[in-house]
């Protein structure tokens, strides 16, 4: 068999380009397949360290106060390993040279040492003196918006009394990997920052000395976190505990874990395509190669060859392409694997990546290519061993053409021969057209992919910030007030108009299902913040009931008309049941809406409110900031600006890389399909091509021939691709439904036209190539040998 | 096993071998009944024009094709009955073939053409030995395009002996070929029937070359309409046409 494996690397080699298109081809869709599952392989195993190595706790509650000495009650609950209290406060920080009002948490960690659970990480620096005051460790993504160093020192608020803190270290935590601002839906490094103090000062100053309001807890093996859960809820509640959760409900982790559940819908969708395309093309390429060398398998046949021989011969033949294409493909995802991992690591902010290719990860992306390489070379080899040799020897009998539809419709008159030549081809054979169309077809559709993503975030952005919510300025307060502080804001100059919300943390049941989530309280007919329906028109907000947002409702299973449970997260902790007013769209958050009256009402508080958005003239924004840095009790202050760039950033980070990889990846599948086809068409044609060339006919005439048919493929398929395109957009819009926000199946003019120009300029680039190679036509050796 | 210089002894029996090609909307009659024998070391031509079914019938011999009705056997075995694994054995060990085009693998040398089939032998030639056989020991290492007609349809008849088959069985082998390459090509066939005893079918269309045979066939219309022995051979070298 050895002269038969150098026959092997003769053909890889004559036909170099063809296969180079193709070992692209696979190499992209390994590529990807190895890319997205190292990457979340190693972003889960980052995340699992780091929360090991830093003991993040399981169960994390607050309240309102409570002695130190409910500690050791709370310890006796069966099912806890460790507790630990700890003092928790907002604040507000003033940065130097930093006009916007920024905010954030201040959290105890204990006089001496490392805190028992939710260690800190130090990046720089060290952790504070024992027992000393004014010395605080920050959290580093804040740290590096600001280039703090340790030894800078901010000014804050806590308690409504000022202080002059300095920064002794800089830290990461479990429990802040996401730091989000309340009320925000993505992190904002600039404006929100976590510290932490030691307990004695930090209580001091927020008078919980011997007092707690914050614990956390890591549960025994085998415990139930339910009932743990329970039992907390029941002792805390006389201290005005706000409910337990666990780390499911915990805000970096649950928003971390959404994130890394898209990614492993992104990771599982694109390979498959990817890989799909790969060993369609390679069936179709494979198949097509043996049948061109239907001679040579015939001539070994007669010698003797068995069946299995030839059928290995050419396996090993395609295994050689797959090799070189899976050795590719892994070397290009680990790279491009790696570089997402640390772009990765960096946005979430953790102290370390521990990158990892697992073998089983290449095995499967090998197996899984060379089976769908091996099974389309088994079918065709299949078909050349089942001819008789003496029947493959002789030259194929002139394929049966027909008089074409177009020609029985009576165009014929209007078609030119050659015209006529392409369209009796195309439907002489329409198996095969419709395989090359559904390549490029499929090309295409990938490009749509990649480019919809942006398309979709660009309207989110519309919807949420142009149509929804129209405040410059959103201000939270620290606790629930009075409704006065709004005529107080509008004093200040600049501020235009004003509306008041509030928000009250809940948990929302339905059956058995429940979702813990806030309810906004807004005023009706408020300008600011607009509810959308289904059609994003604004709706009026009725004046009883609760408005869902749309995949809350679909979350919790209820309809319009279905009464809720809502029990109340916070002070009275009260339970009531409302019915669902009405479904609308939103694509960030999943919040629920009541009229502000009808929410008072129900919650027996008067006219409390929790913030104000504020509609400002842009000329005052600063002296406005100033103002707001001097109102105590504010909690966060988000504007409208700043919450659309952070959204493009947070998205930008990570789906978009992701995307842009993508849309790489796939230029080159559609280029490796369109090439392939053009080529084959070409060594499939080139004896009937030459055969008119010495007839007479121009290079320009047989160059229509064949290239006319290649772009009427290429045309049949984009609006095909179009439709497989537009499906997949769909089914990736629903799999990445995530609460933290929803892409809608938008896809602008411009992923059409992108799509169809890559395919477009792919057909064109691979016509040239195919149009150089006509014009080499070897005409007299077409009229010496057989047909 | 050397039967093969006993002249009486049968290598191939042909007995009632009908062909019918199912073309769709039409069937072809290419055999229609056909008897013949042939014995070790004879030369045989198998003469007809085109469409008389002589193709049919060498491909049938060979186990290429296999017959609508009717009985070959080689050396007592019926291949017309044998499996597709049998059948593929026969080829292997027992048969040469030389094509009128050839058949040469273009990815392959002149030596390596061999090889393939020499690999798969079980008492081969010499590669290179075989290609000396028929002139070619000096163009070893030259590619199938870097041949003439003549020097190919050389590599091919050295690919055919080397496995030292008891049958050659030659498709047209000159009819590709300009008379004077057609002779050269014919010299070294009638050596290796000479030298090697190698029992050997060659079809033509052109009966200036049945008289090298001792034996020749007419066929026309699917039937052996004559058969006619040669009682003088003629050396390819004195034949022309």
């Amino acid at each position: 068999m050895r002269t038969l494996n150098r026959k092997i690397l003769r053909n890889l080699w004559g036909m170099k380009a063809q296969v180079i298109a193709i070992v692209m081809v696979i190499a992209s869709g390994v590529a990807t397949f190895i890319m997205s599952v190292s990457t979340m392989q190693s972003l889960k195993l980052t995340q699992a360290t780091f929360y090991t190595e830093c003991r993040f706790a399981e169960v994390f509650a607050s309240l309102k106060r409570a002695p130190e000495s409910l500690r050791s009650r709370i310890q006796e609950i069966s099912g806890i390993n460790h507790v630990e209290t700890r003092v928790s406060a907002p604040l507000t920080i003033d940065i130097p040279d930093f006009s916007d009002p920024a905010t954030g948490h201040i959290i105890s960690i204990p006089d001496n040492g490392q805190p028992l659970l939710n260690s800190l990480y130090l990046r720089q620096g060290r952790l504070p003196e024992p027992y000393r005051e004014n010395e605080i460790v920050i959290g580093e993504s804040f740290a590096k918006a600001h280039n703090f160093k340790p030894g800078a020192t901010v000014g804050a608020v806590i308690n409504g009394r000022r202080k002059n803190l300095t920064i002794v270290g800089i830290a990461l935590s479990p429990e802040h990997i996401y730091q989000m601002p309340p009320g925000a839906v993505f992190p904002d490094f600039e404006r929100y920052g976590v510290m932490w103090m030691r307990r004695s000062p930090l209580g001091t100053a927020y008078d919980m000395d011997g007092a707690f309001n914050d614990v956390t807890l890591t549960l025994t093996p085998g415990a139930h976190i339910n009932d743990v859960i329970d039992r907390i809820d029941k002792l805390l509640k006389p201290y005005g505990g706000l409910g337990a959760y666990g780390r499911k409900d915990q805000m970096s982790h649950r928003y971390l874990s959404e994130e890394f559940r898209q990614l492993e819908q992104m990771a599982t969708i694109f390979p498959v395509i990817f890989l799909g395309v790969a060993a369609f093309l390679l069936n179709v390429v494979i198949s097509r190669l043996i049948n061109i060398q239907r001679e040579e398998v015939a001539a070994l046949k007669a010698f003797g060859y068995r069946n299995l021989d030839i059928g290995l011969h050419f396996v090993k033949l395609v295994l050689l392409i797959v090799l070189a294409g899976v050795l590719g493909g892994i070397a290009g995802g680990f790279w491009f694997g790696r570089w997402m991992s640390t772009i990765y690591m960096e946005f979430y902010r953790f102290p370390f990546l521990k990158y990892q290719l697992q073998p089983q990860v290449v095995v499967i992306a090998t197996l899984v290519t060379a089976t769908a390489a091996i099974i389309g070379t088994l079918h065709s080899v299949r078909k050349a061993a089942l001819l008789p040799p003496a029947q493959a020897m002789r030259p194929e009998s002139p394929p049966a053409f027909r008089v074409s539809l177009p020609e029985r419709l009576g165009l014929k008159h209007l078609l030119s021969q050659p015209t006529r030549m392409i369209i009796r081809n195309i439907e002489r054979k329409p198996v095969k057209s419709l395989l090359s169309i559904t390549g490029i077809a499929f090309a295409c559709a990938i490009m749509m992919v990649g480019s919809f993503q942006k398309d979709a975030v660009d309207y989110i952005v519309d919807v949420q910030f142009g149509l929804s919510q129209r405040e410059d300025l959103s201000v939270t307060f620290v606790e629930p007030t009075s409704r006065r502080v709004l005529y107080e804001l509008q004093r200040i100059e600049g501020i235009e108009y004003g509306e008041v919300f509030r928000t009250v943390p809940v948990r929302l049941r339905f059956g058995h299902r429940s979702y813990r989530t806030t309810i906004q309280g807004l005023e009706s007919g408020g300008d600011l913040q607009r509810l959308l329906n289904t059609d994003l028109k604004p709706i009026l907000l009725p004046s009883a009931g609760i408005v869902l947002t749309d995949h809350l409702g679909e979350m919790l299973g209820v309809h319009e008309g279905d009464r809720l449970r809502v029990e109340v997260l916070e002070g009275n902790q009260m339970e009531f049941s409302v019915p669902v007013a009405a479904l609308i769209r939103q694509y960030i958050g999943v919040s629920a809406y009541m009229d502000l009256r009808a929410l008072n009402r129900l919650m027996r508080e008067g006219n409390a409110i929790s913030g104000v958005y504020l509609a400002v003239d842009s000329r005052y924004l600063h002296e406005i900031f100033d103002r707001l840095k001097e109102t105590p009790r504010i909690a966060g202050t988000e504007i409208r600006e700043k919450a659309i760039t952070n959204f493009y950033e947070t998205m930008g980070e990570t789906v978009l890389i992701f995307t842009f990889i993508n849309t790489l990846l796939a230029g080159i599948i559609a280029f490796g399909v369109v090439y392939n086809s053009a080529r084959i068409a070409l060594s499939e044609r080139s004896r009937e091509l030459a055969s008119l060339r010495v007839l007479g006919f121009t290079k320009g005439e047989i160059s229509y021939i064949l290239l006319g048919e290649l772009s009427a493929l290429t045309l049949a398929a984009i609006p095909l691709g179009f439709l497989v395109g537009k499906g997949m957009c769909a089914y990736i819009a629903e799999t990445l439904k995530t609460d933290l926000f929803r892409i809608p199946l938008i896809l602008e003019a411009d992923t059409y036209a992108f799509a169809a120009t890559v395919v477009l300029i792919s057909a064109c680039v691979s016509g040239m190539l195919v149009w150089r190679r006509l014009s080499q036509l070897d005409l007299i050796a077409v009229l010496k040998s057989k047909e | 096993m050397n039967e093969s210089t006993h002249k009486e002894t049968i290598v191939f029996q042909a007995r009632g071998i009908t062909k019918v090609y199912d073309m769709g909307e039409v069937k072809v009659r290419a055999l229609r009944g056909v008897d013949m024998d042939l014995y070790s070391g004879e030369l045989i031509v198998l003469l007809g024009p085109s469409g008389s079914g002589k193709s049919t019938l060498l491909n049938i011999l060979g186990g290429l094709d296999t017959a609508t009705t009717g009985h070959v056997t080689y050396r007592e075995q019926d291949i017309t009955r044998a499996l597709d694994k049998e059948l593929t054995d026969y080829r292997r060990f027992h048969v040469g073939f030389v094509f009128q085009f050839y058949n040469l693998i273009p990815s392959l040398t002149a030596l390596e053409n061999v090889s393939v089939v020499t690999e798969i032998a079980k008492n081969p030639m010499d590669p290179a030995e075989a290609l000396r056989l028929v002139g070619l020991g000096d163009r070893i290492d030259h590619f199938p395009a870097q041949l003439s007609g003549g020097e190919q349809q050389r590599v091919a008849i050295a690919r055919a002996v080397a496995k030292n088959p008891a049958v050659l069985l030659c498709d047209e082998p000159t009819g590709a070929l300009d008379s004077a390459t057609g002779i050269i090509v014919l010299q070294v066939l009638e050596r290796i029937n000479r030298e090697l005893g190698t029992a050997t079918v060659l079809i033509t269309h052109n009966a200036d070359i049945a008289d090298m045979a001792d034996r020749v066939i007419y066929l026309s219309d699917g039937l052996i309409s004559r058969v006619r022995r040669n009682e003088h051979k003629k050396s390819p070298s004195e034949l022309h046409w």
